[in-house]
């Protein structure tokens, strides 16, 4: 025998011991979060815009400058609930152009605003159930599925329209886009204020929001959990659906027309928002203060941009590189400090 | 072995597709004269070219959405170069062009495979970086047919044998992906790293290192297909080719390349981009207007994969049957 | 078969004398340590492996085992020590290294490309290349039938290995370990998942592996079939070694005494069953594929076992129970009430709750704090109008893990961090968290280390005291034994037979579960 056996004593086990709640507060957690470094960027952006041009700093011109994200966020919110439980909708922006050709040809038969404002909301509605019983009711890949209905709705829109371009809109229905509810403080940016807070309290606050973030983690556990996890997730697609409707509206009442075109590209920039508000591109975390701050900053860099004469798509190369680098910066610091990221 | 009645994806397609030309014919047998035939395929090689090197992705559970924009941006710096130098002989600005196609697709393989960054993330980025690229070096300006040497525009179209330079380039691209794919280690690695990424590693393969060898295959594709197109069609600006890539996962998709990866053959992928390219040419034949093109290869995608998940779907374990087999 | 040459048996006296096995070692680790964040996986273990001869690692769970074939396969890198092959110090920076210096490992992952022919799963990775440097697949299908021949398999190379069965994959994967002419084959668990009559076969593969003269690490959890194959053991506890030796002259209770570093024996709870009411009548359920003709019925504060092979549909029909597939037939009754039960949803509500066996898959959602998986099925009982009270959540995970005696830094830890005990105890406690009639606990201490198994064992127990009705699924013939007052035997998705009081013998349940009515011929 070679045995170089060492008995150790084992340590009785005290029946029942009491396991602390937390280990780290809250305000421990929330200072070394993503959403806390975003914030800093947001600062340092504001900072910049404001010392490079004289003009950042005006209400109105804010005001305007809100407009560059509003419409967007509006639907990253849901998008980031759709994201954290491990699904994704890139049919979004062509949502918006079905839902505005909708209206548009609700317009030609003479529907008021409130009708308009309906119709706009319901095809969102309808597409997201599209989308949704597509998904879960036949347990296919979200991401083939809405390549394949970002052709499919925009490709109704260039149907119904070709090269021609709805207008008329009634006068009352341009005030969703172009309106103000108090000083410089639009229909749209208060809107976002108001679907922030929903959002967050739907995502942080209850139930649904739980169940999103365990079916994120882990679908087929939250499923054993007795969690309606097709449910929830055909309700989420119903949701983007419907943000993508409501957006819509905006964005043609503000446009004042529509085109099949419109909003073309816009599910890019709406994944870029969620991804650089921290959401795991694979599911299971994320917070909508993030989204919020990641809004906020894009809005202003967009601003900023436009104030010094930079073309639209030197900002989306500046968008693309954003979207990489907000990943993969994490992952090289890693690499770089293992010692630190291991805590 | 029951499993040898079941019919593969691969003949269900060419059958649904010879069904659809026998449509076409019976109203417009013109469409399926041999001359016209070798226009739809000459017309749809790039989609063939394209499809291939975004098969190899697939298979590794990768997705490149950044092949439309790597086109337009070597097709835009070959341009460039043609005007700059128009003496500058065909073969070097092929090779240009596929180099630069390869140095694109080595940073999406690079920071899928050193950052371990999702695909759809980098090549979503990579996407809009590259054709902004564009944007920058070309000032927003076109490049029109005067600008360009003849020689450069001629070379796709001449024709060999009866069929144009580009036909031949995507005949031999699909012989070239097919010994690739079904008789190289890399090709078998593609579908080892897509199956099972873990056996993979066991069985000493590097998946990082194989899903970078698809965005690299993919890049030189789109590298060639880009200074094709330009020539093509004798023009370069910023969207040329815009939002190209979804019909080049379309014609993934259609030809049964499972998105989840690890499952799929050459031939599916050039029947799903053919059967795109049929569709694409008959409709102005059959007087459908072209605006129906992207509703209709949306629904073909949604019914493809439909399909395939249904035809799939894991049969269980089957028990039972075991059981009275035994009996 | 069993064409071992007698030197190479281990002879019976005398042991340091014998030749065989005085020869030096193929591989041998020394002074291995690898740390992870947080964890020491290995501290300066040590390991040889002798040609044509077993060694047998031993080991509870999170002892090293996995990290050691890590590292001996090339996937991870020591962080000290050496890897001597024939006496030189070498290196496997890569799996590919590995393979080239002869060493192959054998598990449930080493080959399954579904795609792949089997000829192609075999060579992966070293197929024989023509001239041009592409895939010769005339010489791969020829190779891959004369070792498929060699091993005795009959499997046609060019199928699609997604064309083959479970003992089939296990083959194919045997015939690579053989490929790349290996001399140091690593099995690890080769007979989790396999039949009787499989792990046989595999029996004697090891053998003529060994006959062959190669060094085979195997690595198992069950004892009966370590002192079956090896010729010597080693034994790590906590990322160290502490002992190894020949298997001549240790027995099980020394084994097991170095694993967990003191003396145990398997010591069931003893309990008086104090049945009450008939909670659960299951009559005639049937899947169409997977179980058919299930009856069965179940009393308050009893633990009935369930006992089976792998495969005979025992989980499948729990999950059916649980509301995760649909039957095809049957009719539960609940209190004597007819329930019907479509969703897990409702066998919540019913009072029906199901621990899974694929803990990692099924049971626990990694990336949540533990307190949220506690409050995860009694999110309603946590909320108000659907708005979650945090204050509930914690107190309710506080109640529950407390009573498992959960071993964790706190509550808001991610369960994915906690050991494989504590992960179940964690889930055990979100079902108790309901508040169930009945509670399925599926192979509930498979893969636990010693002492966490003891602790479900007394938990189970206590919780049948208290009147809940407890269904034990478990392939461990001690474990159901020990714990259930009355089992049921299934084979091939059918009731083979039920057994209670005198009739509890392990005879009886192996000869149900294996179909054997007499003595074969």
């Amino acid at each position: 025998m070679t045995s170089v056996a060492q008995t150790q004593a084992s340590d009785q086990i005290p029946q029942g011991r009491q396991i602390p709640d937390r280990l780290r507060t809250p305000m421990q957690r929330a200072l070394a979060s993503w959403e806390t470094l975003l914030l800093v960027v947001f600062a340092l952006v504001f900072c910049i815009n404001s010392f490079a041009s004289p003009y950042f700093l005006d209400p109105w011109n804010l005001s305007d400058a809100t407009f560059n994200f509003t419409e967007k966020a509006m639907i990253a919110f849901a998008m980031a609930l759709l994201i954290i439980s491990g699904e994704i909708d890139l049919s979004v922006a062509s949502i918006i152009a079905l839902a505005s050709t909708a209206m548009g040809l609700a317009v030609q038969m003479g529907a008021d605003t409130p009708a308009l404002v309906g119709i706009g909301l319901l095809t969102g509605l309808l597409c997201g159930a599209v989308n949704g019983a597509l998904i879960t009711g036949l347990g296919l890949p979200s991401i083939v599925v809405t390549i394949g209905t970002m052709s499919l709705f925009r490709g109704i829109s260039y149907i119904v329209l070709g090269d021609k371009a709805f207008t008329g809109y009634p006068d009352s229905f341009s005030w969703f886009g172009q309106g103000y509810v108090w000083w410089v403080f639009s229909f749209e940016l208060v809107l976002f204020c108001l679907l922030a807070v929903a959002f967050g309290i739907l995502l942080h606050a209850t139930a649904f929001g739980r169940s999103v973030y365990a079916i994120g983690n882990n679908d087929v556990a939250a499923l054993f959990s007795g969690i309606r996890v097709p449910r929830i997730k055909f309700g989420l697609f119903l949701l983007t659906g419907l943000m993508s409707g409501l957006a819509a509206v905006c964005l043609t009442s503000r446009l004042g027309a529509t085109r099949p075109s419109i909003a073309s590209g816009m599910e890019l920039e709406v994944v870029t928002m969620v991804v650089l508000g921290g959401v795991n591109i694979l599911g299971g975390s994320g917070s909508i203060a993030g989204v919020v701050i990641a809004a906020l900053v894009m809005g202003l860099v967009t601003f900023g941009f436009g104030l010094l004469n930079v073309p639209g798509i030197v900002m989306s190369i500046f968008i693309g590189i954003l979207l990489i680098a907000v990943i993969a910066l994490p992952r090289l610091a890693r690499r770089f400090f293992p010692r630190r990221a291991a805590s | 072995m029951s499993g040898r009645i079941h019919i593969s994806r691969e003949v269900v397609l060419g059958g649904a597709m010879l069904v659809l030309l026998g449509l076409i014919a019976t109203r417009f047998p013109a469409f399926v004269e041999p001359g016209n035939l070798a226009n739809v395929f000459n017309d749809t090689a790039p989609l063939i070219i394209l499809a291939l090197g975004q098969m190899a992705v697939i298979l590794t559970r990768c997705i490149d959405l950044s092949v439309a924009a790597n086109l337009a941006l070597t097709g835009m710096v070959a341009a460039m170069i043609n005007t700059a130098m128009p003496d500058l002989p065909i073969p070097l600005i092929l090779l240009v062009a596929v180099s630069l196609g390869v140095a694109m697709g080595l940073v999406n393989g690079l920071l899928v495979w050193r950052l371990s960054i999702p695909p759809i993330v980098v090549t979503l980025g990579t996407m809009t970086i590259y054709r902004g690229i564009i944007f920058l070096i070309s000032d927003g300006r076109w490049i029109n047919a005067h600008q360009m040497s003849d020689s450069f525009k001629a070379f796709p179209r001449q024709v060999l044998l009866g069929l144009p330079v580009l036909s031949w380039i995507g005949i031999l691209a699909v012989i070239a992906i097919f010994i690739l794919i079904t008789r190289t280690p890399l090709g078998r690695a593609f579908y080892a790293v897509g199956g099972n990424p873990n056996a993979a590693q066991y069985a000493g393969i590097n998946s990082g290192f194989t899903q970078c060898a698809a965005f690299v295959l993919s890049g030189a594709l789109a590298g060639l297909t880009g200074y094709l197109w330009v020539a093509r069609y004798a023009v370069a600006y910023v969207d040329i080719a815009g939002g190209f890539e979804l019909d080049v996962v379309a014609a993934c998709v259609i030809g049964g390349i499972s998105i989840a990866g690890g499952a799929g053959s050459v031939a599916g992928a050039v029947l799903g981009a053919l059967f795109l390219g049929i569709i694409k040419n008959a409709l102005p034949v059959i007087n459908i207007s072209p605006f129906w093109q992207l509703a209709i290869s949306g629904s073909a995608i949604l019914i493809a994969v439909a399909v395939n998940v249904t035809q799939n779907r894991p049969k269980g374990r089957v028990i039972l049957k075991k059981a009275e087999h035994a009996v | 078969m069993l064409a071992k040459s007698p030197e190479k048996e281990p002879a019976a006296g005398g042991v340091r004398a014998d030749a065989a096995l005085e020869t030096r070692a193929v591989l041998s680790l020394a002074g291995i340590t690898k740390s992870f964040p947080g964890v020491k996986a290995l501290s300066g273990v040590a390991l040889d492996l002798y040609p044509g001869q077993v060694t047998a690692l031993i080991g509870e769970n999170g002892a090293g085992k996995s990290t050691i074939v890590k590292i001996l396969t090339g996937i991870y890198q020591p962080d000290e020590g050496e890897i001597r092959v024939d006496g030189e110090t070498v290196q496997f920076p890569t799996a590919e290294a590995a393979a080239r210096y002869g060493v192959t490992a054998i598990h449930q992952e080493t080959v399954l490309f579904e795609e792949l022919t089997v000829a192609e799963n075999i060579f992966i990775g070293h197929a024989p290349k023509t001239r041009f440097g592409l895939i010769d697949r005339k010489q791969m299908l020829r190779s891959a039938r004369s070792l498929l021949e060699r091993i005795g398999a009959k499997i046609d190379p060019s199928v699609p290995l997604k064309d083959l069965g479970i003992a089939n994959r296990h083959l194919v994967a045997i015939a690579r370990a053989l490929s790349i002419d290996a001399r140091v084959v690593i099995m690890d668990e080769p007979t989790a998942s396999l039949s009787h009559k499989e792990i046989e076969e595999t029996y004697e593969l090891v053998d003529r592996l060994k006959a062959e003269g190669k060094a085979i690490l195997f690595i198992s959890h069950k004892f009966d079939e370590i002192f079956r194959v090896a010729d010597r053991y080693t034994v790590f506890r906590d990322g160290e070694l502490v002992g190894s030796g020949l298997m001549q002259g240790v027995d099980e209770g020394q084994l097991v005494k170095l694993m967990v570093g003191r003396p145990v024996d398997q010591v069931f709870p003893k309990r008086t069953p104090n049945l009450g009411d008939e909670v659960l009548k299951v009559a005639g359920y049937a899947h169409p594929s997977e179980f058919e003709d299930i009856n069965f019925s179940l009393r308050s504060g009893e633990i009935l076992g369930f006992y089976g092979l792998v495969g005979a549909g025992r989980s499948e029909f729990m999950q059916a129970l649980f509301g995760i597939t649909k039957p095809s037939k049957g009719a539960i009754r609940i209190d004597g009430e007819i329930a019907v039960i479509r969703t897990p949803n409702e066998a919540i509500g019913k009072g029906i709750v199901y621990v899974p066996e694929d803990r990692g898959k099924q049971g626990a959602v990694k990336g949540l704090p533990i307190f949220q998986n506690v409050t995860l099925p009694s999110l309603g009982q946590v909320s108000s109008r659907g708005f979650l009270k945090m204050a509930e959540e914690f107190k309710l995970a506080r109640d529950y893990t407390q009573r498992l005696d959960l071993r964790a830094a706190a509550l808001d830890q991610d369960i994915g961090e906690l050991s494989g005990g504590n992960q179940q105890k964690v889930i055990i406690a979100k079902w108790l968290a309901t508040k169930p009639r009945v509670i399925i606990l599926d192979e509930p201490t498979k893969g636990i280390d010693i002492g966490s198994k003891a602790a479900v064992h007394d938990f189970m127990a206590e919780l049948a005291g208290e009147g809940l009705a407890v269904i034990l699924v478990s392939s461990e013939i001690p474990e159901v034994l020990g714990m259930s007052d009355r089992v049921i035997v299934m084979r091939e998705g059918r009731i083979a037979a039920e057994f209670e009081g005198e009739g509890l013998t392990p005879e009886n349940l192996v000869r149900a579960a294996a179909g054997i009515e007499e003595a074969r011929p």
